[in-house]
């Protein structure tokens, strides 16, 4: 069976990925915003570096990141002298670096989404009175429920799948920095591989269960954007006739 | 109390200038074909395009100058799409509610009141996308109304209906304008719609207004890109005055008091209806044929005639203040040795009842 330690391990990583997602969507929502509705010529580039994470390997961003933690760095030393704690080996060191490996899993399902937002019903909305926060409550955010749904699982199934980012910088400190997928590497490194078993079957259940959660709501959506789209296809067909 | 507009917009193929006062009263119909402008003018009005070159003054309220500017949800307006818009994660009571809970002031009407006008409490749990074109239409027209608008924006709203919903709305809006006291700019490309529920009309071409002023006086000018066309028709008001239940006819009277028939009609006597008189039905003779099947001859004096190399001439006519159009053959002005002032009697063969779009061969 899981032994306190590993149930240990198990929370710290259902905590990161948990604050990992809250920080991420409240990022990502503007951001993801304004990569849609951007008309600036270095958006490739902007998209680029947040697709990053996707492309690179994860130590060499745990790479970069362990210098930029370490209290001789500038943002090490700016970290130490406001919190009054180094950064490294720490686990909010975990959550920035969780924070940045998992953007493009959270920021590019929002911005397609936004991207497909029909804006037409934004400036209906705002013929009605209703302001740019307003028409973001009660028109976007029901409208893309779904892709918000998708970018959180996602960003939250990817945090909780990390290792080489955590390997880099988080060490392996129990109760701190040794999450699920560290702790499975010590299980196999010392042969016991009936626990190695509980966490890896565990971890492959889990991410099939939240993986077909989130294609069974694709799934919807595509229906339905479907049948949106094949109405709006004869409202133009009428206009052509016309 | 106004709308002051002035637009200076360069476009890819002409640039939209143009400068108008609009009365803030009734229906403006703004009419030209597609590409005039039109919708960029309204879409300006609203408050959708933020261009510059463009000042827009709603009742000594400064919407749009170079140095200020209104946003759509500030101006207190409706808009009507030609594509609905309703908003499909709500349902059509959830639509209506939308406007009624951001509605710009208490005086308008209430939900329970515009779905009886509408006739839409079947439809109100549905979806948007179960409803047909013209129900959808119908919901944006009510949710419009349920803004309590200071000005209400039309853009195109027949323009993807087919003829039985098209007619259906079209009454709906004439009952509307009867009702309502909001001002309504109504655009379109269709005369006959403007015909029926404008008082006031803007002839746009190319980005510019070709012409302006009442429908009534514009329907019968000579030189407009409507008479042009091969279905131009005079526009005349008259008065409802006696029903003839032998004949299955309603007689009406002009402003100089001249009798129009058309068959019978339910409108109560003394209203008054518009009358569209295609020109292609009059014909001129000089004295007043008693042996003619034609029941409508009027006296009339011509005013002018249109000058031009084909075979076909338009001739507007003079029947007291109202005017006629006729389209004759050359030949045959030149037969009656048709000129200005000439004392006529027009032989008219239509009538079209524009309110109710009956068309009377008598």
């Amino acid at each position: 069976m899981i032994s306190p330690e590993d149930f240990l391990a198990v929370t710290l990583t259902l905590k990161l990925a948990a604050i990992t997602t809250v920080i991420l969507l409240l990022l990502s929502t503007p951001l993801a915003w304004w990569l849609a509705n951007t008309r600036t010529r270095i958006k490739p580039i902007l998209e680029a570096i947040v697709a990053l994470p996707l492309v690179l390997p994860p130590t060499v961003l745990g790479f970069y990141l362990l210098l930029a933690f370490s209290p001789q760095s500038p943002f090490g030393q700016f970290w130490l002298s406001v919190s009054g704690q180094s950064l490294a080996f720490t686990f909010n060191a975990l959550v920035i670096a969780s924070v940045i490996y998992s953007l493009p899993f959270v920021v590019q399902p929002l911005q397609a989404a936004f991207e497909q937002l029909s804006k037409p019903l934004l400036e209906a909305a705002a013929t009605m009175g209703a302001n740019k926060r307003d028409q973001f409550i009660s028109i976007v955010l029901p409208l893309t429920k779904r892709s918000f749904i998708t970018a959180a699982s996602l960003g939250f199934a990817h945090t909780v799948g990390e290792f080489g980012v955590v390997l880099m910088i988080g060490g392996n400190i129990p109760g701190e920095t040794q999450v699920l997928s560290i702790a499975l590497y010590d299980k196999v490194e010392a042969m016991q591989y009936a626990e190695a078993h509980w966490l890896a079957g565990g971890l492959i259940i889990f991410s099939l269960v939240l993986l077909a959660f989130i294609y069974s709501l694709n799934r919807n959506h595509y229906l339905s954007s479907n049948r949106l789209s094949s109405t709006n296809t004869n409202s133009s067909n009428d206009r052509m006739i016309k | 109390m106004s709308l002051t507009i002035s637009l200076n917009l360069p476009r890819s193929q002409f640039n939209l200038q143009l400068q108008t006062t609009i009365p803030s009263k009734g229906f403006t119909g703004i009419y030209g074909h597609s590409g005039a402008g039109k919708t960029t003018l309204l879409r300006a009005i609203a408050g959708l395009e933020k261009n510059p070159n463009t000042e827009i003054i709603f009742n000594k309220e400064n919407w749009q100058n170079d140095e200020s500017y209104f946003p759509t949800q500030q101006r207190k307006i409706a808009y009507i799409f030609q594509d609905a818009r309703l908003f499909p994660h709500l349902t059509v009571l959830g639509n209506l509610e939308f406007a009624y809970r951001r509605r710009f002031n208490d005086n308008g009407p209430s939900i329970e009141k515009v779905c009886e006008w509408f006739n839409l409490s079947a439809l109100l749990q549905q979806n948007p996308q179960t409803l047909s074109g013209g129900e959808k239409q119908l919901v944006a027209l009510a949710r419009a109304l349920l803004s309590s608008p200071q000005l209400i924006l039309m853009d195109e709203p027949l323009g993807s209906l087919d003829k039985k919903n098209k007619e259906n709305i079209l009454s709906l809006l004439e009952n509307l304008h009867k009702k309502l006291s909001t001002p309504v700019i109504y655009v379109s490309h269709d005369i006959e719609e403007v015909s029926r529920l404008c008082d006031h009309l803007i002839i746009m071409e190319r980005g510019v207004i070709n012409a302006e002023g009442s429908l009534i006086d514009l329907s019968s000018q000579l030189d407009l890109s409507i008479s042009l066309e091969e279905n131009a028709a005079a526009i005349i008001e008259a008065t409802i005055y006696e029903h003839d239940d032998e004949y299955q006819l309603t007689e009406l009277r002009t402003d100089e008091d001249l009798p129009l028939f058309v068959t019978r009609i339910d409108e109560v006597i003394g209203n008054k209806v518009r009358l569209r008189i295609p020109a292609r039905d009059i014909s001129i003779s000089l004295q007043a044929a008693n042996d003619s099947s034609i029941l409508n001859i009027l006296p009339a004096t011509i005013d002018a005639i249109e000058k031009n190399e084909t075979s076909r001439l338009l001739v507007r006519l003079k029947i007291g203040k109202q005017a006629l159009l006729a389209r004759l053959t050359k030949k045959s002005v030149t037969r009656l040795q048709l000129s200005p002032n000439k004392q006529v009697y027009a032989q008219i063969k239509t009538v079209a009842l524009l309110s109710e779009c009956v068309e009377t061969k008598t």
